[in-house]
């Protein structure tokens, strides 16, 4: 039976490499990054062989702890959780709980996450061959050390299943995830200052966690080899025991999940509120605009790349301070118009085929594109302007203002008027309506590349004029060009956003059907 | 899709039959003006779908299957939607969304999200969607999938009534049941092709529909073989 599991999980990987040949080229990149890594953890392990006692202790217990926790919290955070082998299937086959359990332990063995922490934690072996009795020790703790994280993550995902279902949970933690990640820069750079700060701290914080569920399958080695057996004992003790009431823990909830599948029902809830569609001009046009901004905040793939925009400044000054030169804070306002007017250039793609509803109903293209590109207009031109000015107080630099204007509204209005165009035209690969935003489904990856770079070229080509008199400022220092460049980016913007709609328009009602049909691919 | 040509009489209640896979949605679809067809015309009272989109899909509500809601809205942000879209006036849509959501037993889950409905919800606000600017011709897909017997008597009561007022509706399934007792006119189609077409009775010929059917369609499989299934 444990047999037939891990061949079914087999099964499955090859067969989802099969429906796509990108899926392949997706797999094999991500197999080469977790290649890279797993080699240079390997080779470092090799090396502590040779290190002093301590440092070797303190690299394999702190290395290990972080393991088990990333395999604890990452499934849950990510929403990217391996269900290849989820439980809820094998509710109707009547399989002994021993053998589901271990054949679903071993199945998560399988797949590059499992097989690079399995090779890590093999390594230590090589780390503490300085005896065989050290190697043993080693290799009894890696074992009971990847059986924790795999079992750890089981319950973790058993456990939160239900949770996990739920719509609501996922869309924020889809969005609390975007956080971290970018601001990764700024995090790295606090906590390895904050540790070369406290290097002698490391290891008395490493035999602290020695003895805790984290650290301890992962020092016993280290304690064999520097001759103290008892301690050795009773950590494998300890994680021998945290493994065990681990596994019970997940055969309890394994016992309950098969026979309570997850629920993801909500409370009923009356209407009577209209939210946007209530205060927007009831034409077509304004009710997809009150459409589009309800998407910008319910939809966590749009209010995703939301939540990136007050974080750009954080970056941006974080890393001004860091080399006391503020003058990337220039590019803020520039770059928060870039991101915003292109951000609906996937807008149809986004829709997926609830764009049928447009179609069905005979909305001129012209209503379509005006109403998601007011929609983004709506927010993108406060936030530009803010910052824009932002930088000028800032820095106290107010002859800059007008061209840093100038530039912005040009790249925001120029931008929306192309991407109104692009989205009329081109289906790129997007995530699913409901799915992770992380998640791109296998798709038309040539074509995704080949709009971004292209349109991005053309809005360079297009914003050429308020970046030519930008540059003139910076070079004559005169604040005629600043003022010259304002003028430019409201006039040659606006009139490149009406023409981009209207083209756009033109090209959505001569093709709508045909673009329906694209989107229909990925669904 | 192999040349089908199918005349829908105003005013009809109008079934189209066929086994899965038959190209049932295809049809709709291209008659409706979401999928381009290689060769032929649509005409849909008088005017032609390909030629005058915008016109024509002003006299069509379309319920097509398979394809996203805009899940992210309420169920009554969704339909109002729909209504404004239509560039109808505000006030109407606002009083026939609460009618629809009246009618078709959803009104407790008005201000739930699409994306948490049921399936049976989902397809009910879809209809709501279709039927809020008042259309001449409906056109559904498999439209009482997944819906709960009470909710389907009342779409049916409602698409009785429009029909006897002079609406024209199109239904596809594969229940043979509701579409003898629901259809006065039926088409069956199958891998693409038009097998019989004309009023139930026609079609039917004495027989029951679905013997007629499955006569037409065959592939039927007599329960030879299986035998250790009868012997527990």
């Amino acid at each position: 039976m444990v047999a037939h599991l891990l061949r079914l999980k087999l099964t499955l990987l090859r067969n989802g490499v099969r429906r796509s040949p990108w899926q392949l080229v997706g797999m094999a990149f991500a197999g080469l990054y977790a290649l890279g890594l797993v080699a240079t953890l390997v080779v470092v392990l090799v090396l502590l062989r040779r290190a002093d006692h301590e440092l070797a202790q303190t690299a394999v217990v702190l290395g290990g702890s972080a393991a088990i926790l990333g395999w604890g919290i990452i499934p849950v955070v990510a929403s990217a959780t391996d269900m290849t082998l989820d439980p809820a299937r094998f509710t109707t086959f009547a399989i002994p709980m021993k053998q589901l359990l271990a054949g679903l332990a071993l199945g998560g063995l399988i797949g590059i996450p499992g097989l690079a922490t399995t090779l890590v934690a093999l390594s230590t072996v090589v780390t503490w061959s300085r005896g065989v009795l050290p190697a043993l020790a080693a290799l009894v703790g890696a074992t009971l050390g990847v059986l924790t994280c795999i079992v750890l993550s089981k319950v973790v995902t058993t456990a939160t299943a239900s949770l996990a279902a739920s719509r609501r949970f996922k869309d924020v933690s889809a969005i609390a995830f975007m956080v971290p990640l970018v601001l990764l820069g700024p995090i790295v750079a606090g906590l390895s200052r904050g540790l070369s700060a406290s290097a002698g701290f490391l290891p008395e914080f490493a035999q602290a966690m020695s003895w805790t569920p984290l650290g301890a399958p992962w020092s016993i080695a280290g304690d064999i080899a520097a001759g103290q057996p008892g301690a050795a004992a009773l950590k494998l003790l300890i994680a021998a025991a945290v493994l065990a009431g681990l596994a019970w823990c997940w055969k309890l909830l394994l016992e309950r999940a098969l026979v309570n599948p997850p629920y993801s029902g909500s409370g009923k809830r009356k209407g009577g509120k209209l939210g946007l569609f209530g205060l927007l001009p009831a034409v077509p046009a304004g009710a997809v605009m009150a459409r589009s901004l309800t998407y910008w905040v319910r939809d966590p793939r749009y209010s995703g790349s939301l939540i990136v925009v007050p974080l750009l400044p954080v970056l941006l000054v974080f890393q001004g301070s860091q080399t006391g030169d503020f003058s990337t804070l220039a590019f803020l306002a520039p770059l928060t118009a870039f991101i915003l007017a292109w951000s609906i250039s996937a807008d149809v793609s986004y829709d997926n085929t609830a764009f049928a509803l447009h179609l069905a109903s005979g909305v001129r293209g012209v209503d379509d594109r005006l109403g998601r590109a007011l929609a983004c207009l709506a927010f993108a031109l406060p936030v530009v302007l803010v910052f824009a000015v932002g930088h000028a107080a800032f820095t106290t630099d107010w002859a800059s203002l007008p061209g840093q204007l100038g530039l912005s509204l040009g790249i925001l209005f120029t931008g929306l008027g192309l991407s109104s165009v692009v989205s009329a035209r081109y289906t790129v690969a997007v995530p699913l309506p409901g799915d992770s935003p992380f998640k791109k489904p296998p798709g038309n990856v040539g074509q995704t590349l080949a709009v971004q770079f292209a349109g991005m070229g053309i809005l360079f080509v297009l914003v050429l004029p308020e970046a030519g008199l930008l540059v003139a400022q910076l070079v004559t220092g005169n604040i005629l060009f600043g003022w010259l460049n304002l003028g430019a980016g409201l006039l040659v913007g606006l009139a490149l956003f009406v023409t981009g709609v209207r083209l756009g328009g033109t090209w959505l009602d001569a093709r709508g059907p045909e673009l329906l049909a694209q989107v229909t691919v990925n669904r | 899709m192999d040349g089908i040509s199918l005349d829908v009489p105003a005013g009809s209640f109008f079934g189209i039959v066929g086994p899965n896979g038959a190209g049932k949605t295809t049809t709709l679809s291209m008659a409706t003006g979401l999928l381009r067809p290689d060769f032929g015309t649509a005409v849909v009272h008088g005017v032609d779908v390909w030629a005058r989109p915008l016109e024509a899909k002003r006299l069509m509500g379309i319920l097509p299957d398979g394809v996203r809601l805009f899940d992210r809205l309420t169920g009554e942000q969704l339909v109002t939607y729909a209504g404004l879209l239509r560039g109808m006036d505000k006030d109407v849509v606002a009083s026939r969304v609460g009618e629809l959501l009246a009618a078709l037993d959803l009104a407790q889950d008005a201000g739930t999200l699409v994306v948490d409905y049921s399936a049976g919800m989902t397809k009910k606000i879809a209809l709501a969607s279709a039927l809020i600017h008042a259309p001449r011709l409906l056109v559904l897909d498999e439209p009482f999938e997944a819906v709960d017997p009470v909710s389907a008597a009342n779409i049916r009561s409602i698409l009785d009534s429009y029909v006897a007022s002079g609406g024209t509706v199109i239904v596809s399934s594969h229940v043979m049941d509701l579409v003898q007792r629901m259809c006065d006119h039926v088409a069956v189609v199958a891998a693409g092709r038009l097998l019989a077409a004309g009023t139930v009775d026609e079609v039917r010929g004495g027989a029951s529909l679905e013997d007629r059917f499955v006569q037409l369609v065959g592939g039927r499989s007599h329960t030879e073989g299986l035998e250790w299934l009868r012997t527990f």
